[in-house]
């Protein structure tokens, strides 16, 4: 015969200032489990959306990022006339071949110095990414030295509104229009043309090229091309792919950062849990005494004890994840440590993450209850009824 | 004395709670005092960057490359000692989390710059005469068991290709601080095999490291070289090593905020932890405080009793943990050696860790005490009653 | 007769339940004098438990006086009223009310704490006192180790230590068997008599109400002449 639920959750609400004080234990260990899983998974939402599944990357061979990457001239015109290319409107390949440096500008927030990427554009790359639209101001003219910045650095770096003028590889370069790619990767880039960017920073090569393919299937076909090709010395990936492979150096430090800090909290809260449970079977002894009489099993009473650890983990967990959620109106901003670029990305709560919190705040009460679910359990009925 | 010993008999009342809370302290200051040493082992080579060796390099950023064609240029720039020049290799060993740090130096000039790398002068000959050689630091060579004559590949991500050399000495440090995990090797190496196959990227440096002869020239003569390259092709920023690490750390700093805050979520978590206990005891003694409230003892006394059993149990848990920290910490660190060469725990964590306890102690009490020194006498026996 | 010790004139005290204020005494005015043994009887809430608190200065009243030789201690602070509490009244309680982690003899030591007396001083008073209670054999049990009665007397023990004028005492049998009982009504009964402790008792229990020698019972916070 089991013991009503109610009787567990209603001594809960009894003993308020220690359910509140073993909840709030609780609700911050998962709190800190649930903000890094939701910035590790912001990241990687981040990344994984700047790419289009369509689009092909090549960078050289064995680069770890397209900041250092480099293509001839001469290899690229090769990538950019293979036939899984798609056609634009004008006949021309959907290719782009682009140019990405790293400048180190001063961030809005403290001052220091952070490094933007540069991209220097070729006629498609817009095209190739349709997620990016103009927020304020205009495109930038080609063969001009007028950039656009993404969001994200109009807001995150300080002289890059539009009219301002910034200056780097020996040039003025003016500020004309902001740019959101909505919650992706180039909406922390800086982007001006390509070819004045190469002739600024003396450079003859360019970093990358992107492919836009006639269709998802056709991707296969083209990395074999490409990568089968003795002239080239390259590497293909999709774009999507391509992103998501930035993104997992930062994400796995992220969680494993964030799980072994939680694991070693979470033994904090789980003695907290355990020591609110044992009071909570001490000052009760003669309650229980009177259910096993009533008939109640010891299975019984392990479970009402269980259930009231469980109750008030949840309780935390749910406290915890109610203070995560708020940090989903959070952007964080940090340094990739593959591409060594700002990159701003918001904290992302998932479903996943709701259930991996509650199921971690559950294990948290399990442990922690048990031992004293197990005392209350194994009291004897006579000796427990005379301590009444 | 009376009165302390019933504190102390009081804290031990709840043998299993008192063990608890202690332990709950214990870990959570443990935890602590791991994070900030983490901290400081991210911060610490800055502090072992000598005021003497200032960095040129790309003033648009650091992966910008600069002219080989510079050295001579900044060699003739007055208060210069010496010029040594490479780059950050980024090779690969085998596998990407095998990560360590390597860097193609010009080597003669390199170890003059650093005192500190203490080799064995026959290795050191090996290893100048070689021009496939290389260098590593002793917790890097134990690491991957590497022995001197050993070959090792590394996979090039700025250079491509496999590139190999053979280790002709391990370099130990002359202070404890110095970084023992990096591996040196020949830049001609790399830079040659750059002018066969890929000619625009040979005679390119990362950075200069100067030598200078006196610290307290750094900013003039940083000022001078950087005016030197003043509207050329490529600009340059010359900084202390010192600022130049400091570059580095700031760009984790907001990984190094969110650790900062966590560090102190730990405390909080504590903190609950021994209020909760205190509560608890305190509403079971609610009557033994009021017998002596009848016995005229005030309202002070007995939330000092409260406070006092508070600051037992905290107090307990941070000697305990104080204890363990250094310990822990050196176990931790020899796991850990690839990413934070030097891994010791600062007078400062020990000294910011009392300070938790302490306030941990007064905090859990402080609601408690508050209330034992308040309720009429009438009242806790009526609850009671 | 002489100047009574306590007199107590118009003493009115209500409880606030929610927004109800309910009268628990409504104005009493009477008179104990030095060296009474006087039992308080009265069904419950009758309001028996709350006079005794406010004659002990251990609840306040809300208007009236209570006044101990020259002192009305309706006016004192909470802290005068500490330290008068420590000077002149000693305590008994239904359920002993030792503190569990003392030995019987620090128990008893505990009130001498307040005064100036040295450790030694403090000790030898406190052998002293559980001597005059039978129980100095028994100074360094704990008190779960000790039956009922002799928890109670180690807490008439506490009461006296400190040579109190006043001794309150509230449902001092309540807890114990008949022979306890006796016991402790017999020892309360050497203090009034042999050491002139005028002693206050609240009471249910018929036989310690007579073993006062003066009983006064209370209905409704009026107080009845009984004797």
């Amino acid at each position: 015969m089991p013991v009503p639920l109610s009787y567990s959750y209603r001594n809960l609400l009894t003993r308020r200032m220690t359910t509140v004080l073993t909840a709030g234990g609780m609700s911050l260990v998962v709190f800190v489990f649930a903000a890094t899983l939701m910035l590790a998974e912001g990241l990687r939402q981040t990344l994984v959306s700047t790419g289009l599944p369509t689009n092909a990357v090549i960078l050289r061979k064995g680069s770890e990022s397209e900041v250092q990457s480099g293509i001839e001239r001469s290899q690229a015109s090769v990538m950019t006339t293979r036939p899984e290319i798609a056609v634009a409107p004008d006949g021309t390949a959907m290719a782009a071949r682009e140019v990405v440096v790293l400048i180190g500008l001063p961030r809005a927030s403290t001052g220091k110095i952070s490094n933007a990427v540069i991209r220097g554009t070729d006629l498609k790359s817009l095209a190739l990414r349709p997620q990016v639209r103009m927020a304020r101001g205009r495109e930038p003219r080609r063969g001009s030295t007028e950039v656009m910045v993404g969001k994200n650095v109009a807001k995150g770096f300080t002289g890059t509104q539009i009219g301002d003028r910034l200056r780097f590889g020996k040039r003025e370069w003016e500020v004309v229009g902001v740019f959101d790619a909505g919650n992706t990767g180039f909406s922390s880039e800086i982007w001006a043309d390509g070819d004045q960017v190469m002739r600024s920073f003396g450079r003859d090569a360019y970093s990358i090229v992107v492919a836009g393919l006639r269709d998802y299937g056709a991707y296969e076909a083209f990395r074999a091309g490409i990568e089968g090709d003795p002239r080239l010395t390259a590497e293909t990936f999709r774009e999507t792919r391509y992103y998501e492979k930035q993104s997992e150096m930062m994400a796995k430090f992220l969680r494993v950062l964030g799980v072994s800090l939680t694991i070693i909290f979470s033994l904090g809260a789980m003695i907290g849990a355990m020591i609110t449970m044992y009071s909570a079977v001490a000052n009760r002894v003669p309650e229980i005494g009177t259910m096993r009489a009533l008939g109640f099993g010891r299975s019984s009473i392990l479970a009402a004890f269980l259930a009231e650890s469980v109750f008030l983990s949840l309780l935390g967990g749910a406290m915890g994840l109610g203070a995560a959620a708020v940090l989903n109106f959070f952007t964080f901003s940090t340094t990739n440590f593959q591409t060594f670029s700002e990159l701003a990305f918001k904290f992302a709560l998932t479903g996943d993450i709701i259930l991996l919190s509650l199921g971690f705040s559950v294990f948290m009460g399990v442990l922690g209850g048990l031992p004293p679910a197990l005392r209350a359990s194994r009291l004897k009925i006579v000796e427990a009824l005379r301590e009444a | 004395m009376f009165l302390i010993r019933l504190i102390v008999k009081n804290a031990f009342r709840h043998t299993l709670r008192s063990f608890l809370t202690i332990l709950g302290i214990t870990v959570a200051l443990l935890a602590f005092g791991l994070l900030r040493t983490v901290m400081d082992a991210w911060h610490m080579g800055v502090e072992a960057s000598s005021a003497t060796r200032l960095v040129t390099r790309n003033a648009v950023s650091l992966v910008v490359p600069l002219p080989l064609s510079y050295r001579e240029r900044i060699r003739g720039v007055p208060g210069i000692t010496h010029v040594s020049y490479g780059n950050w290799f980024g090779g690969i060993y085998i596998d990407e989390k095998n990560f360590f740090a390597n860097f193609v130096v010009e080597p003669e000039s390199y170890l003059a710059l650093y005192p500190e790398f203490l080799i064995d002068p026959t290795q050191k000959n090996d290893f100048l005469r070689d021009r496939k050689g290389a260098i590593v630091g002793r917790k890097l060579a134990e690491r991957f068991n590497w022995k001197v004559g050993d070959t090792v590949t590394l996979k090039g991500t700025i250079y491509p290709g496999q590139w190999e050399m053979v280790i002709r000495g391990v370099y130990d440090g002359a202070r404890p601080d110095t970084d023992l995990t990096t591996l040196l090797f020949h830049f001609d190496y790399v830079d040659e095999t750059m002018k066969k196959t890929s000619p625009s990227r040979s005679g390119q440096v990362g950075f200069f490291m100067l030598g200078i002869t006196d610290p307290d020239l750094a900013g003039e003569v940083s000022r001078a070289v950087d005016d030197t390259f003043k509207n050329s092709q490529a600009e340059t920023l010359t900084e202390t090593e010192k600022a130049f690490q400091l570059g580095f750390v700031a760009m984790s700093e907001a990984i190094l905020m969110a650790i900062n805050l966590v560090s102190y979520v730990v405390i909080l978590i504590i903190l609950a932890v021994a209020a909760n206990t205190m509560a608890m005891s305190v509403r079971e003694r609610t009557a033994e405080f009021a017998v002596m409230k009848t016995l005229g003892f005030k309202g002070p006394a007995i939330a000092s009793l409260v406070l006092g059993e508070s600051m037992i149990l905290s107090l307990t848990g941070t000697a305990a943990a104080l204890a363990l920290t250094d310990p822990l910490a050196q176990a931790f660190g020899s796991t850990l050696s690839q990413y934070f060469p030097v891994f010791a725990v600062s007078r400062e964590t020990i000294l910011i860790g009392l300070g938790a306890g302490v306030f941990v102690g007064l905090a859990a009490a402080a609601l408690p005490a508050w209330r034992v020194w308040n309720t009429p006498i009438a009242e806790s026996f009526r609850r009671i009653g | 007769m002489d100047t009574p010790l306590i007199r107590i004139r118009d003493l009115c005290k209500a409880y606030t339940r929610g927004d109800q204020s309910i009268p628990v005494l409504a104005g009493i005015t009477f008179d104990i004098a030095a060296g009474e043994f006087l039992a308080l009887i009265g069904p419950s809430g009758s309001g028996k438990s709350t006079l005794l608190n406010l004659i002990a200065g251990i609840d306040t009243a809300d208007s009236g006086q209570i006044l101990v030789g020259d002192t009305d201690i309706v006016t004192l602070s909470e802290g005068e009223l500490a330290d008068w509490r420590s000077g002149h009244v000693g305590f008994i309680f239904q359920f002993y009310n030792l503190i569990p982690v003392l030995t019987a003899l620090e128990n008893v030591e505990l009130p001498l704490l307040l005064t100036s007396l040295t450790r030694h001083e403090r000790r030898e008073h406190a052998a002293h006192a559980l001597d005059a209670v039978g129980l100095s054999d028994r100074l360094d049990h704990r008190p779960n180790q000790l039956s009922g009665g002799q928890q109670q007397r180690v807490a008439i023990a506490r009461a006296i230590v400190a040579d109190p004028d006043i001794i309150v005492a509230d449902e001092p049998t309540g807890d114990l068997d008949r022979v306890s009982a006796q016991d402790i009504l017999h020892l309360m009964d050497r203090l009034n008599t042999e050491l002139g402790k005028t002693i206050i008792m609240v009471t249910h229990d018929q036989r310690a109400a007579d073993a006062a020698h003066r009983v006064r019972s209370l209905d409704k916070g009026v107080l009845h002449v009984s004797d």
